[in-house]
C-alpha cells in the first residue's frame, strides 16, 4: 500500500484551475523533495494532503484511509510556514496540548521528552512569546514531531531556521527516514533537499511537470531539473 | 540503483511492522468528549494569563451601563419594563468583544493550521471554543449583573433560579452564533466589521426572548404559562442552531 | 434558448403587469373605510410572498451548492437573494406608505412588517459578505453556511414575532381588513403575484448570468497573473 496516494486532484479558485489533475503516488520510506517556482502550486498540495483544503476534485489517501477523515490525519504530521504554537503559552503547555489532540497516551511525558530532543528543556516553562525565532522553530519542528507521524509534510522547512534548528530538523528527518517513515518537502534549498531526497517531483503551473527517482546528476547540478522542465 | 534508493527500499521492507496497526474507525463519545475539554481549557488558560478580551469586555459593559444613564432616567419606575431589555443588550455588546477574539486569536502563527491538521474533528474545535466563550460570558454576566442593579436601584424581587436559566440559555445562544460566525470571518478583511452586521440580525429571537424573560424574572414574575413559552422559544434556538453549526463548521474551516 | 426564455417571460410580464394596472386603477372601486390607498396592497401582498419565498428557496440552493460544490448554485442562490431582498425592500416601503396615509405614522412595529425588516437585515447582511470576499469558491461556500442560518432564522423569526405581539398587541398592519374592499381585489392580487413572479425570474436570471461572467473575468486575471 502506498503510504500516499494523490489521485486526480484539482483544486479551483472559482473558474481558474490552481491544481490540474494532480496524481502521485510515494511509496513508504521514500523522501520526495517537491520543487517548483512561487505560486505554481507546491503550498496548495501539500495544504491539500494534510486535509487543510479540500481539492474541488479528486482526493488524498494516506495508507488507504481518506486524509479527509479526521483519524487519517493522526498519521500526518505538519509543518508549514506558521509555528502554529501558541505565544501565550508555555512550551509544555504547547506540546501537552498537541499531544492531547493527536490522543497520546501519556501526553505530559511525550512532551517533555520532546523538549530535550530539541534542546529546550531549560525554557521548558518559558512563553513562546519570549522565545527567539530558533528557539520558536524548534519547538514547532517537536510539535511536528511529537506524534511520531507515518508521514511528515513540511512547506520549505530549511527556510529562516538557524544553524542549531537546522541541525536539529536535519537529525530528525535523518532519524525517521531511517525508520521507515514517509516524507514530503516542498523546498527552494535545493541542495539540502535533494541530498536527503529518493524522489522528487516538479510542479509547474498546476500540473506535476517531473515525478521520478531522485538522481545523482540532479544533485551535482542542481538547475537540471529547472532546465529541462521549466520554462524559461 | 541508485545508494539512496536502495537504502530507501530497505528501510521501507524492514520497517513496514513498525508502523501502527490501522487507527481505530472513528474516535469514541469520551474521546470527543476529552478533545473538548482540550481546547476549552486551551482557550480559557490563553484568555485568563492575558485577561485582554475580558477586562475589555466587563469595562465595556459598564461603560454602556453608564451611558445608558444619560438615555433613560435611572430612577423612573419605569426602567423595570426595560431591565431585560438593557441589561441583554450590555451582554450583546460586551460578548461581541470575547466572540470576536474567539477564532482571530487562531490566525496568528497559523495555530488555526496546527488545530484544523490533528485528527480533532472540526466539530470537536467548535464546541470547545463556543465553551469557552460561555464560561467567559458568563463571567462578564455576572459581573455586570450587580452593577446594574447598583447604578438602577433595582429591588430584587426573588426569582433568583429563573434567571440563571434565562441567562444560561440565552447566554449559549449568543455563544454559540458568535463562535460559528467567528469562524466564518476569521479571514475575512473586514472581520470586526462583518461579526457584529450578522450575529445581531440572526440573534433578534434569542435577544428578544432573553429580554422578556429578564424583565419578568427581575420584576418577581414567576416562570408561568404565559411567559413559558419564551423559554421554549429559547431552547429550540439553542438546539436547532446548535446542530446546524455542528454540521456546517466543517464547510466553514476547511476551505 | 435562454434568451428566448427571457423575453417569452418578459412579455408574459407586459401583458399581465398591463392588464393587472388597468384593472387595479380603472375597474375595481374604491375601499370603503381607505379610499385610494388600498390599491397598494395589490402589490405589497405579493412582493411580501416573494420576498420570503425567494429567502426560503436560496437557502435550499445554498444547501444543494455545500453538497456539490458547483458554483452554478450559488450563483443561482445569490441571485434569489438579491431580488428577494428587493422584494422584501419593496413590502417595507408600501407598508411604510400605507402606515403613513392611514395612521399618520411612518413606521409601525407590527408582526409583519417586523419580521421583513429583520429578515432584509439578515439578507442585507448577506449581501455585504459577498462583497467583501474576491475568491469565487471562499466566497460561495461562506455565503452559503450564512444564507442557511439566514433562512432557518427567517422561519424563527416569523413564528416568534407573532407570539410577540399576541403577547404585547401592537398595530396590525390590516390593509385588507375591515371588510371594506372593493369585489375582485383578491383575484387581482393573485394575477399580480403572477405578474411579480414573471419579473422574478427575469431578474434573478439576469443577475445569475453576471454572476457568471464575473467568475469568468476572475479566474482570467488569475491566470493572467499566474505567468
Amino acid at each position: 500500500m502506498n503510504a500516499l496516494e494523490i489521485h486526480g486532484v484539482w483544486k479551483y479558485y472559482g473558474d481558474f484551475p490552481a491544481l490540474r489533475n494532480i496524481a502521485l503516488d510515494v511509496t513508504p520510506g521514500s523522501t520526495v523533495a517537491l520543487l517548483g517556482r512561487n505560486g505554481a502550486g507546491k503550498t496548495t498540495l501539500l495544504r491539500i494532503i494534510a486535509g487543510l483544503s479540500r481539492p474541488s476534485q479528486g482526493g488524498v489517501r494516506i495508507h488507504g484511509s481518506d486524509v479527509r477523515k479526521d483519524v487519517t490525519r493522526r498519521r500526518i504530521g505538519v509543518l508549514g510556514h506558521g509555528i502554529s504554537l501558541y505565544d501565550e503559552l508555555s512550551a509544555t503547555e504547547n506540546l501537552t496540548l498537541y499531544a492531547r489532540l493527536y490522543g497520546l497516551d501519556e501526553p505530559g511525558k511525550t512532551a517533555n521528552e520532546w523538549l530535550e530532543r530539541t534542546g529546550l528543556e531549560r525554557v521548558r516553562d518559558g512563553l513562546v512569546r519570549e522565545f527567539s525565532r530558533g528557539m520558536r522553530q524548534r519547538l514547532a519542528v517537536a510539535r511536528a514531531f511529537l506524534h511520531d507521524p507515518d508521514v511528515l509534510l513540511f512547506d520549505e522547512p530549511f527556510t529562516a531556521l538557524d544553524d542549531r534548528a537546522i541541525a536539529v530538523l536535519q537529525g530528525l528527518l535523518a532519524d525517521a527516514h531511517q525508520r521507515g517513515r514517509t516524507i514530503v518537502m516542498s523546498t527552494h534549498q535545493l541542495k539540502e533537499a535533494l541530498i536527503l531526497a529518493t524522489h522528487v517531483a516538479l510542479i509547474r503551473r498546476g500540473e506535476i511537470a517531473y515525478s521520478g527517482v531522485r538522481t545523482q546528476e540532479m544533485v551535482d547540478d542542481t538547475g537540471w531539473l529547472y532546465r529541462n522542465y521549466e520554462e524559461n | 540503483m541508485p545508494a539512496s534508493e536502495q537504502r530507501a527500499e530497505h528501510s521501507a521492507q524492514q520497517s513496514t511492522a513498525a508502523f501502527r496497526a490501522e487507527p481505530a474507525a472513528g474516535i469514541t463519545l469520551t474521546q470527543f468528549t476529552q478533545l473538548i475539554w482540550t481546547i476549552a481549557a486551551k482557550d480559557l488558560r490563553s484568555e485568563l494569563r492575558t485577561k485582554e478580551a475580558i477586562n475589555a469586555s466587563v469595562a465595556f459593559s459598564i461603560v454602556i451601563l453608564v451611558l445608558f444613564s444619560f438615555a433613560f432616567d435611572p430612577s423612573s419606575e419605569q426602567l423595570q419594563e426595560f431591565s431585560g431589555g438593557l441589561l441583554w443588550l450590555v451582554f450583546s455588546f460586551a460578548g461581541a468583544l470575547v466572540l470576536n477574539r474567539s477564532f482571530a486569536r487562531e490566525t496568528q502563527n497559523d495555530c488555526l493550521d496546527g488545530l484544523l491538521a490533528s485528527p480533532a474533528p472540526a466539530s470537536a474545535l467548535f464546541l470547545g471554543k463556543s465553551l469557552a466563550n460561555f464560561v467567559l460570558l458568563i463571567v462578564v454576566e455576572f459581573v455586570s449583573l450587580p452593577v446594574f442593579a447598583l447604578f438602577y436601584n433595582l429591588h430584587w424581587s426573588g426569582q433568583f433560579w429563573p434567571l440563571v436559566l434565562v441567562m444560561l440559555l440565552g447566554t449559549w445562544a449568543l455563544t454559540m452564533i458568535g463562535t460559528v460566525f467567528s469562524a466564518l470571518t476569521v479571514n475575512l478583511r473586514l472581520r470586526e466589521l462583518m461579526l457584529p452586521t450578522l450575529v445581531y440580525p440572526l440573534m433578534i429571537p434569542a435577544l428578544m426572548s432573553a429580554m422578556t424573560l429578564t424583565t419578568d424574572f427581575l420584576s418577581g414574575i414567576p416562570l408561568g404559562p404565559d411567559n413559558m413559552i419564551w423559554v421554549r422559544l429559547l431552547v429550540a434556538f439553542d438546539f436547532i442552531f446548535t446542530a446546524v453549526s455542528i454540521a456546517v463548521i466543517d464547510s466553514v474551516l476547511v476551505g | 434558448m435562454r434568451d428566448k426564455i427571457l423575453y417569452a417571460l418578459a412579455a408574459i410580464a407586459a401583458v399581465l403587469l398591463t392588464r393587472n394596472l388597468y384593472t387595479i386603477f380603472f375597474v375595481l372601486g374604491e375601499e370603503k373605510n381607505q379610499g385610494a390607498i388600498w390599491r397598494i396592497f395589490e402589490f405589497h401582498f405579493p412582493a411580501g410572498i416573494l420576498g420570503l419565498m425567494g429567502f426560503i428557496v436560496a437557502t435550499v440552493f445554498s444547501v444543494v451548492y455545500l453538497i456539490t460544490n458547483d458554483l452554478r448554485y450559488d450563483a443561482i442562490a445569490a441571485a434569489i437573494n438579491e431580488v428577494s431582498l428587493m422584494f422584501a425592500a419593496i413590502v417595507l416601503v408600501t407598508g411604510s406608505i400605507w402606515a403613513r396615509i392611514i395612521w399618520g405614522v411612518w413606521w409601525a412595529w407590527e408582526a409583519r412588517l417586523t419580521s421583513m425588516l429583520i429578515c432584509w437585515l439578515i439578507f442585507a447582511g448577506y449581501l455585504m459578505l459577498r462583497r467583501a470576499i474576491d475568491e469565487p469558491t471562499q466566497r460561495a461556500r461562506l455565503s452559503a453556511v450564512v444564507c442557511i442560518f439566514g433562512g432557518v432564522d427567517a422561519v424563527i423569526v416569523y413564528k416568534s414575532i407573532e407570539w410577540y405581539r399576541t403577547l404585547h398587541p401592537g398595530p396590525v398592519l390590516t390593509i385588507r381588513g375591515g371588510g371594506g374592499m372593493p369585489p375582485g381585489w383578491q383575484e387581482t392580487a393573485y394575477w399580480n403575484l403572477l405578474a411579480m413572479t414573471c419579473l422574478a425570474i427575469i431578474l434573478v436570471m439576469v443577475r445569475m448570468r453576471q454572476e457568471t461572467v464575473s467568475r469568468e473575468i476572475d479566474s482570467l486575471r488569475r491566470l493572467a497573473h499566474s505567468f
